[in-house]
C-alpha cells in the first residue's frame, strides 16, 4: 500500500467519494442515516460492554443466566410455600413482568450517565454519541433474551405452555419496549450532561415507576376497581410500560381468571381483552414510541451541540 | 484538483460558565446566578484543502486551531457554517482516547476500528499490519490496562494510520512518544504524502510545519489571518508572535525595530563552498536599544543548519539606521540554496524584537565529492 503508483487512483477515489457535511444542526434524516451506517460500532460497543462486565470472572456470561435462574428459584420457593397469595403459578406471572421491567430499569440506570462517564471519548472521537446510550440498551437486550430463555426453560420444566396464539404479540411488544427504553435512554443521557442530578433522580423515579407498573401485583385483582372508582383507569395506562408488562403476562401466564389455591374463589388476574384488543393497543403504542424515538433523536441533536463546554 | 476539505464560513462559540450550577438544586435556587460568557473560538473561517496537499495549521495556544480540527473531524458541531468532507478521514486527536482499558489489545483494535468507521471485515484485513506496526505482538491479547504508556500510544497510532484514510488529521500527537517513535510517525506522514493523500497538521512547532507542509494556515484569536505557502504564512505567524510579545511586555514604542535589508558588498548571494562571506544587515530603529543579534540558516527542506548569535556581545542600536556586519569564514555548506533568518532579540534571548524570515537566500556552489549539508573536512586513510 506504500506504492506511490497508487497515488493517481487515490486522487480519483477522492473525486468520486461521497461528500459528508459537518454543520450546525444536521437534519433528523441525516442523523438517522448516520446512526444506521454506524450499526457495526453499536454491536461492537454492546459486545465490549458485556465482555467488560464478565471479564476476569471464571464463569463469565454464565452468570447472566445463573442470577435470573436463582432469582426465579427463590421466588418459586417463597411464593409457593411461604407467602401463598392464592394465585397459582404466581412465579410465572411475576417473572414475565420482571423480564420487561429489568430491561427497562437496567437500561435507564446505566445509560443515563453514560455520556458523562465517557467524556474522554466523546470529546476526542467522532461518532454519533447516542450510540453510547443505545449500546447500554443493547446490552440489556442481551440480558433480556437470556432471562426470557430462563423463563422458557422454567415453563418447560413445570409444563406450563404459553398462549401460542398470543405469541404473535411478542415481537411487537418487544420492539415497543426497545424503542421506548432507547428513546428515554437517549434523552436522559444528554440531559444528564447539563444536570448531573438527573442520574440520581432517575434511580428514585424508577423505584416509584416500578410500583406504578403491575409487576408484583395484579392490575385486575388489586387496583382495577379502586382506580375505576376514582376515574383514574385511563391515567394508569399513561404508563407505557404497563401495556407491555400486561402483554407479556398474557402471553406467558395465559389465564385471565384463576381459582385461588387457598380459598377456591375466582380471582380475576389479567384483563380479559381479546387478541384483537391487545393487538390494536400494542400497535397504537408502537406508533407512539416510534414518534417518541424521533423526538428523542432531535432533542439529543439539540443538546449535543454544547456537550464540549459542559463535559 | 479535487477538494478534500471545504470549510465554509465556520464559526464556533462556547458558553463559559463562571459559576457552574450543575446540580438541580443549584439551578432551581439560582436560576440566573453565575454569568455566562460567550467565547468565540472560531470566527468565519473558510479555506479548502485539495487532494495531495499537506496543510499546516499554526497558532498560539487558544487561537482556535484545536477547535477547528475537532470541528473538521466532527467531534464538535460548528455554531454556524459548514464543512464538506470527501473520502475517509482518520484523526489522531488524542491517541488511545477510545480505548477500554479492561479489554485486550485485540478487542480494542476492533472497537477503535469501528469507532473510526471500519467494518469488522476491514479490520480483519489490516489487523496484522496494525500489530506489526505497533510492535506489541506478544501483548496483543493482554488487557490494555497492563500496557505501558508507550505501548498504548503505539497501538493507537498503528490503528489510525493503517485504516487507509484519504485524509489524515494530526493534532500535536507528534510531540508524544520517544524519539524513535516520533521519527516513525514523521516517516509515516511522508509516506502518506507520497501516496497522494491529504494531511492536516496542527502544531505550534514552526520547524515541523516547514519540514512537512506545502501550505500553512495561521489562526489568531479564532480568525484566519494567513493562508498561503508555508514560508509566507510562517512570516505572518512570527510577526504575530512578535506583536503579542510586545503587548505582553508592555514595551513602549522605543522597541520599534525593523530589519530593513540584507546586502552583500557585491550584491550577489552566490558563494563557493569553503569561501568566506560577508553581508550587512540594515536595522532601522526608532530609539536606542541594546539587544542580541541572531542568525539562522535553514536548508530549503526546512532543516535548521545553524543558529548563532553575537557570542553574548550586545548590539547597541541607536535611533535611525544601523548596520550589523556578519562574517562567515570558510563557509562549510555544500551545494544548495540556504535561507537566512535574521533578527534582534532582547538581552535575555527570550523575546524577538525584530525578525525577518528568509531575509536572504544564499546559493552555495560546491565541486567536491562530499554529499549532504556540511563539509566536515574529513580526511580518510587506512592506518
Amino acid at each position: 500500500m506504500s506504492d506511490a503508483a497508487e497515488a493517481p487512483a487515490r486522487r480519483r477515489l477522492a473525486n468520486d467519494a461521497p461528500v459528508r457535511v459537518v454543520s450546525a444542526r444536521p437534519p433528523l434524516r441525516t442523523r438517522l442515516v448516520t446512526l444506521w451506517s454506524r450499526r457495526e460500532l453499536l454491536l461492537g460497543l454492546i459486545a465490549s460492554d458485556i465482555r467488560i462486565k464478565y471479564k476476569n470472572s471464571a464463569l463469565g456470561i454464565v452468570w447472566s443466566m445463573l442470577s435470573p435462574a436463582s432469582m426465579l428459584a427463590m421466588y418459586y420457593l417463597v411464593f409457593s410455600i411461604f407467602l401463598k397469595n392464592g394465585i397459582p403459578n404466581f412465579v410465572v406471572y411475576l417473572f414475565s413482568g420482571l423480564v420487561v421491567w429489568n430491561m427497562f430499569q437496567i437500561s435507564l440506570n446505566t445509560a443515563t450517565g453514560v455520556i458523562v462517564d465517557r467524556a474522554g471519548l466523546v470529546k476526542k472521537v467522532s461518532f454519533p454519541r447516542e450510540i453510547l446510550a443505545l449500546a447500554n440498551v443493547g446490552a440489556s437486550v442481551v440480558y433480556f433474551v437470556i432471562q426470557l430463555s430462563v423463563l422458557l426453560i422454567f415453563l418447560a420444566v413445570i409444563g406450563h405452555a404459553p398462549d401460542w396464539g398470543f405469541l404473535w404479540l411478542l415481537p411487537i411488544s418487544f420492539l415497543t419496549l426497545y424503542l421506548l427504553t432507547a428513546s428515554l435512554a437517549v434523552v436522559m443521557s444528554a440531559v444528564t450532561v447539563y444536570l448531573r442530578d438527573v442520574k440520581h433522580l432517575m434511580e428514585v423515579v424508577l423505584q416509584f415507576w416500578f410500583w406504578l407498573t403491575p409487576v408484583v401485583y395484579s392490575y385486575e385483582n388489586s387496583i382495577a376497581a379502586p382506580l375505576h372508582r376514582h376515574g383514574l383507569s385511563n391515567i394508569y395506562f399513561f404508563n407505557p410500560v404497563t401495556l407491555i408488562v400486561l402483554t407479556f403476562q398474557r402471553i406467558f401466564y395465559v389465564s385471565t381468571v384463576v381459582h385461588s389455591t387457598t380459598t377456591g374463589a375466582l380471582i380475576k388476574i389479567l384483563p380479559t381483552w381479546s387478541f384483537q384488543r391487545f393487538l390494536s393497543l400494542n400497535l397504537a403504542l408502537l406508533g407512539i414510541v416510534v414518534v417518541l424515538f424521533l423526538v428523542a433523536e432531535s432533542i439529543f441533536g439539540r443538546l449535543e451541540g454544547n456537550f464540549e463546554s459542559e463535559l | 484538483m479535487a477538494t478534500v476539505i471545504d470549510v465554509r464560513h465556520v464559526s464556533k462559540s462556547f458558553k463559559i460558565h463562571h459559576e457552574r450550577h450543575q446540580s438541580l438544586k443549584e439551578r432551581l435556587l439560582h436560576p440566573r446566578s453565575g454569568s455566562t460568557e460567550v467565547f468565540h473560538a472560531l470566527r468565519d473561517v473558510s479555506f479548502e484543502v485539495g487532494a495531495n496537499e499537506t496543510v499546516g495549521i499554526l497558532g498560539h495556544n487558544g487561537s482556535g486551531k484545536s477547535t477547528l480540527l475537532k470541528t473538521i473531524c466532527g467531534v464538535l458541531q460548528p455554531t454556524s457554517g459548514e464543512i464538506r468532507l470527501r473520502g475517509t478521514l482518520a484523526a489522531l486527536l488524542e491517541l488511545g482516547a477510545g480505548f477500554q482499558t479492561e479489554l485486550s489489545g485485540r478487542d480494542n483494535v476492533y472497537l477503535y476500528g469501528a469507532m473510526l468507521g471500519l467494518s469488522k471485515k476491514s479490520v480483519d484485513a489490516i489487523f496484522d499490519d496494525i500489530v506489526a506496526f505497533s510492535e506489541i505482538e506478544h501483548f496483543i491479547d493482554t488487557q490494555v490496562k497492563f500496557y505501558s504508556s508507550g505501548m498504548y500510544v503505539r497501538l493507537a497510532f498503528a490503528v489510525a494510520v493503517n485504516v487507509d484514510p484519504d485524509l489524515l488529521v494530526v493534532d500535536e500527537v507528534l510531540a508524544v512518544g520517544d524519539e524513535r517513535f516520533q521519527a516513525k510517525c514523521i516517516d509515516r506522514i511522508r509516506r502518506f504524502q507520497e501516496e497522494g493523500r491529504s494531511i492536516l497538521l496542527v502544531t505550534h512547532n514552526a520547524d515541523q510545519v516547514r519540514a512537512l507542509c506545502d501550505r500553512a494556515i495561521v489562526l489568531n484569536a479564532g480568525v484566519l489571518i494567513a493562508d498561503g505557502p508555508t514560508a509566507s504564512s510562517l512570516r505572518t505567524f512570527r510577526e504575530h508572535l512578535l506583536e503579542d510579545n510586545v503587548e505582553r511586555d508592555e514595551r513602549p514604542a522605543q522597541t520599534n525595530v525593523t530589519i530593513a535589508a540584507v546586502t552583500t558588498p557585491s550584491g550577489s548571494f552566490d558563494v563557493r563552498s569553503g569561501a568566506s562571506m560577508h553581508f550587512d544587515v540594515e536595522i532601522e530603529s526608532q530609539s536606542a536599544y541594546s539587544g542580541n543579534f541572531v542568525l539562522e540558516v535553514f536548508t530549503r527542506s526546512g532543516q535548521l543548519v545553524s543558529r548563532s548569535d553575537a557570542q553574548g556581545a550586545p548590539v547597541n542600536l541607536s535611533p535611525g539606521r544601523n548596520v550589523v556586519g556578519v562574517d562567515l569564514a570558510q563557509l562549510p555548506l555544500l551545494d544548495g540554496v540556504y535561507d537566512l533568518n535574521v533578527g534582534v532579540v532582547d538581552a535575555h534571548g527570550h523575546t524577538r524584537i525584530a525578525w525577518r524570515e528568509q531575509a536572504a537566500s544564499i546559493q552555495v556552489s560546491y565541486d567536491g565529492r562530499a554529499g549532504g549539508v556540511v563539509e566536515l573536512g574529513a580526511t580518510i586513510r587506512q592506518q
